[in-house]
């Protein structure tokens, strides 16, 4: 092992560093000056001061943007994990925008300071292919954001939801870290590509089988997969806006990118096969059961559901699902297919929370009937949701469908036979046309059904109609023009060599 | 040049939603010369390109690590459908002159879902095709449900929800045909030539069939239009019946027959005597043919008369196209075009005419109106566009019928039979209608005459006009059309399907 140059180390994690440094100047910064100034004021600050920082942190990997790896993968740094970093930050400065026209909570410092760290817990666990880093990072993120589920104190529905999400959690942490103890049993190595070498040529004997299975459930629980999806319908209703919209979109790329890496990379020989009938023993037919059941429990307990936030968390079941077949064909195109799909879905998710946002601050709820007439009395803000949600349908020329695509064939392309995941293509398929009818509710809502008699003026924010049309704008560019996303993430994955 | 037909539509839609509030006659106007525009060129085209072979518009590069290109093209059946989407599209603009709710947004829907079927019937490369396709969904879907009539969110949402099954179909079968072609290239061309396996074939033609003919009212999937169409406002009833329907049938031949030739041949054993996906599906446009028309003739409500008319006809278009010879297939296009300007007719009698005037569909109500004298444009209108729909020389509908039923008479004489008894069924029902509707038993004296309705505007008798001498047009010299038809059915394209069982 080579001797540790801290130099090198502090410089590999600079923008991370930013984004630490920035969290403790903007709670210092609220403490001190602004605590007896109006919430919006204070609001307006200190995500302007956050995503200041963001920005800084994205425009220095930019600028300085050196492969490196520390400490056998401890801390890596390649095109790919810089991609998904830049991703991770600009969606959290849309998340802090997000956050500026609330008023659920007065502690505006604490708030920014939490979801920068959960920030900072995210690039560092895309960042490493060390089995302790990703789990103490992966728990930075986790506590961050039990904190920001529970932030709106006056409502009973966000400590539910913390709660929940809470006891969830800790539950799966304790799932991971038995499947990493395993592993790390086996190869005494904490390094995913020599987990990788131990496993490889050795029979799967049971103890691996366990540590594969728990390894699943802890990573399955924080992308929300079936069946360990409880906490999700909860929290993406009982939290506050934005700390769900963090929750539904920043976070769930980084758990994916992860989740990729350690089954493509770590359990890279333990594989097995889900071809039915012969499904064999490996992480492959865990992951494709888990996968079948998501879209399968997501998109038809989604028809049922009467307000929108809860209709979305099922729905982001039934993504996850959609998404774990990108893991299951593991190919650098699947981590092309994942990396557009995950990005697309998060920036949709995330402007169909702000609008959620807006709705809540004027009628009081999520409830679907509160979307009533929508159309004519705030037509930006209904617009833009409309894409959002035909996005997610998987409508083209929207970029949810061309996500959809290109996953399909990632995964057909995956197995030297085109008819050996067929099965899994085919439910996908089959399932997205149920999920055409929950979403059509909501367009139903807002573009069919009469505007409520008594219906009071509406008042959209400026900032938030600006936020979400430039986000229904990305949408539509990036469903129409795939390239411009597809091509540098496919550049990235070819210099990183994953 | 043709390219413009999609793209000035989707501008319209976009300027819709530009225009100030309330500026109705300023929306209308906008829409109309939209429509105009797309009709001129549409039409200009149509005259300039004489030899229906393969003419290549636009083509640049999409998303080229996949290999899909933004490829539009040209060829006669491509042109002939356009040329069809113009008519009704000025027409169905005609016709909606009354629409007087959100109108901009009616027109904005309306435009958005007739420049993705141009894009549809240009497009020369799956994915694009199918990007067209799914785009027309959804504003078929608000069409409805905003503007629509009886049960009109059931009728809007099950036919989203059957099209959405359809294209779900087809894109497993696409997707799979992509990949198994080694995902590289999704040009109709390249596809078309690739050879795959006879197994592949068979498993994925039936599937991308169905999926497509679900929008063209196969039986027994077709149980989305009748009330789709009774639910919409007459445009939309008349896009519906006169181009989206086309959209499937269109399908069906470009992309899956194309595509999966050998997918038509004989399985090797037969059950229940039937030997072929290709006897299945000739098998089931007649009993579609047969059945439309039974259930048209028991009707009560004037609107599902016509709607189940519209099932029966395009039994024959898709019986025509499981004819496999040159005769049939050229029928079956010339069939697409008659019937989208007759079924576009028949529903701007019934929906415009009558329904926005009367409020009541019912035939039994209507006849004591006596409209044959109250409004006696739309009864006329409805005798020409009745003798057309039943299949009188001199009208499209009868060349096209005609050519199917030679085509059948040579692959299946046993289903010609029965065809022949659906034609007849088919005069009945436009009988039935045309009387209980309009020419009722002499009234009792003791009842009070009915209020006066509105005359018959202007853009109405212009709408009803154009259709009626696009239909004429046809009828009297089909040449205008087949001679683009023929010689692209002789294309390359279509090779693999000449080879497998051209007769």
């Amino acid at each position: 092992m080579n001797p540790i140059n801290y130099a090198q180390l502090l410089q590999l994690a600079l923008p991370e560093v930013i984004v630490v440094v920035t969290a403790l100047i903007v709670m210092a910064l609220d403490l001190v000056f602004l605590r007896n100034r109006p919430a919006r004021f204070r609001f307006i600050v200190a995500a302007s001061l956050a995503s200041l920082g963001c920005a800084t942190a994205i425009a220095r990997i930019l600028l300085a943007p050196a492969p490196a790896n520390i400490l056998d993968g401890t801390l890596i740094a390649n095109p790919l994990t810089h991609l998904v970093q830049i991703a991770l930050l600009a969606l959290t400065i849309l998340a802090l925008l997000i956050s500026v026209d609330s008023t659920f909570t007065e502690h505006v410092g604490e708030f920014v300071l939490l979801i920068l760290m959960a920030t900072a817990g995210m690039m560092f666990l895309v960042a490493s292919q060390d089995l302790l880093v990703i789990f103490i990072s992966l728990e930075l993120l986790s506590l961050s954001l039990y904190t920001l589920a529970a932030f709106s104190k006056r409502s009973l529905q966000s400590w539910e939801a913390a709660i929940k999400y809470y006891l969830f959690g800790g539950m799966s942490a304790a799932f991971l870290l038995f499947g990493f103890s395993l592993l790390y049993g086996f190869s005494n190595s904490t390094s995913l590509p020599d987990i990788a070498a131990a496993i490889h040529g050795s029979a799967l004997n049971p103890f691996l089988a366990i540590a594969i299975v728990t390894t699943a459930i802890g990573l399955g629980f924080k992308i929300a997969a079936a069946p360990f999806h409880f906490w999700a319908p909860d929290v993406y209703q009982g939290a506050p806006a934005p700390s769900a919209a963090f929750i539904a979109s920043g976070s769930k790329v980084a758990s994916f990118f992860i989740f990729f890496q350690i089954v493509a990379i770590g359990f890279a020989g333990a594989g097995g096969t889900a071809t039915i009938p012969h499904l064999n023993r490996g992480w492959i037919p865990v992951l494709a059961l888990m996968a079948a059941a998501s879209m399968l429990l997501g998109n038809l307990v989604a028809i049922r559901q009467t307000s929108l936030r809860r209709l979305l968390a099922y729905s982001a079941i039934a993504h996850a699902g959609y998404m774990l077949l990108a893991i299951v064909a593991h190919t650098q195109q699947g981590l092309a297919a994942l990396l557009y799909y995950v990005f697309t879905y998060a920036l949709a998710t995330l402007g169909a929370f702000a609008v959620i946002a807006v709705v809540e601050a004027q009628k009081g709820s999520d409830e679907l009937s509160h979307f009533d007439g929508l159309s004519r009395q705030a037509p930006v803000l209904s617009f833009s949701l409309a894409i959002f949600i035909l996005s997610l349908a998987g409508i083209p020329p929207l970029a949810g469908f061309f996500g959809k695509f290109y996953l399909f064939v990632t995964v057909l392309a995956s197995t030297p036979r085109t008819v050996d995941l067929l099965w899994l293509v085919v439910l996908a398929i089959a399932m997205s046309a149920v999920s055409l009818y929950y979403y059509l509710r909501v367009l139903k809502a807002m573009y069919v059904a009469p505007p409520p008699p008594d219906a009071k003026e509406f008042h959209s924010p400026i900032l938030s109609q600006i936020l979400v049309a430039v986000l229904a704008a990305a949408v539509i560019l990036l469903g129409c023009a795939p390239q411009l996303l597809l091509k540098p993430i496919l550049a990235a994955i070819q210099a990183s060599g994953l | 040049m043709l390219a413009w037909t999609i793209y000035i539509s989707f501008l319209g839609a976009a300027a819709m939603l530009l225009l100030p509030k309330r500026s109705v006659a300023l929306a209308r106007a906008v829409a109309l010369l939209t429509a105009v525009a797309g009709f001129a060129i549409a039409l200009t085209a149509f005259v300039d390109h004489r030899t229906g072979d393969m003419l290549t518009i636009t083509r640049v590069p999409w998303v080229p690590s996949l290999g899909i290109e933004y490829r539009l093209a040209a060829d006669g059946i491509s042109l002939t459908l356009v040329l069809l989407t113009g008519i009704i599209a000025v027409t169905g603009v005609l016709f909606s002159w009354d629409i007087a709710d959100r109108t901009k947004e009616f027109f904005a829907f309306y435009l958005l879902l007739i420049g993705a079927v141009y894009g549809v019937f240009l497009s020369y490369d799956v994915f694009l095709l199918f990007v067209f396709y799914e785009i027309v969904i959804i504003p078929k879907y608000f069409l409805i449900a905003i503007w629509g009539s009886t049960r009109r969110e059931y009728g809007a949402m099950k036919l989203a929800l059957y099209s959405f099954v359809g294209s779900a179909m087809v894109l497993i079968g696409l997707v799979a045909a992509y990949v198994a072609a080694g995902a590289k290239t999704t040009s109709l061309a390249d596809l078309a030539q690739f050879p795959f396996s006879p197994h592949f074939q068979m498993l994925a033609f039936p599937l991308v069939f169905v999926g497509f003919a679900i929008l063209a009212g196969l039986w027994p999937f077709h149980t989305w239009a009748p009330t789709g169409h009774v639910a919409a406002p007459t445009a939309a009833s008349m896009l519906l019946a006169g181009v989206v329907m086309k959209l499937g049938a269109y399908g069906c031949l470009r992309v899956a027959m194309t595509l999966f030739p050998l997918g038509l041949g004989p399985w090797g054993h037969h059950i229940l005597g039937l030997g072929s996906w290709r006897d299945v599906f000739a098998l089931l446009a007649v009993i579609g043919i047969v059945y439309g028309a039974m259930v048209a003739l028991v009707q009560r409500d004037f609107k599902f008369v016509i709607g189940y008319s519209s099932v029966s006809h395009m039994g024959f278009i898709l019986l025509g196209l499981m004819t496999l010879n040159q005769i049939g297939l050229s029928g079956a296009v010339l069939q697409m075009y008659s019937h989208g300007i007759l079924a576009g007719l028949l529903f701007a009698v019934v929906g415009r005419m009558v329904y926005a005037r009367t409020h009541t569909r019912e035939l039994v109500a209507l006849g004591p109106m006596n409209l044959n004298q109250a409004l006696p444009f739309a009864a006329v209108t409805f005798v020409i566009a009745g003798m057309a729909a039943m299949g009188l020389p001199g009208f499209s509908g009868f060349v096209a019928e005609l050519m199917i039923l030679i085509g059948v008479w040579r692959a299946y004489p046993l289903l010609a039979i029965c065809v022949g008894v659906g034609i007849v069924v088919g005069v009945v029902y436009i009988w039935r209608a045309m009387q209980k509707a309009f020419f009722p038993e002499a009234r009792a004296e003791s009842t009070p005459p009915p209020p006066p309705l509105p005359p018959i505007s202007f853009p109405e008798r212009l709408g009803a006009i154009i259709l009626i001498c696009a239909s004429v047009l046809v009828g009297i010299y089909p040449q205008v059309l087949l001679n683009i038809i023929v010689p692209a059915l002789n294309s390359p394209l279509f090779e693999g399907l000449r080879k497998g069982s051209w007769q």
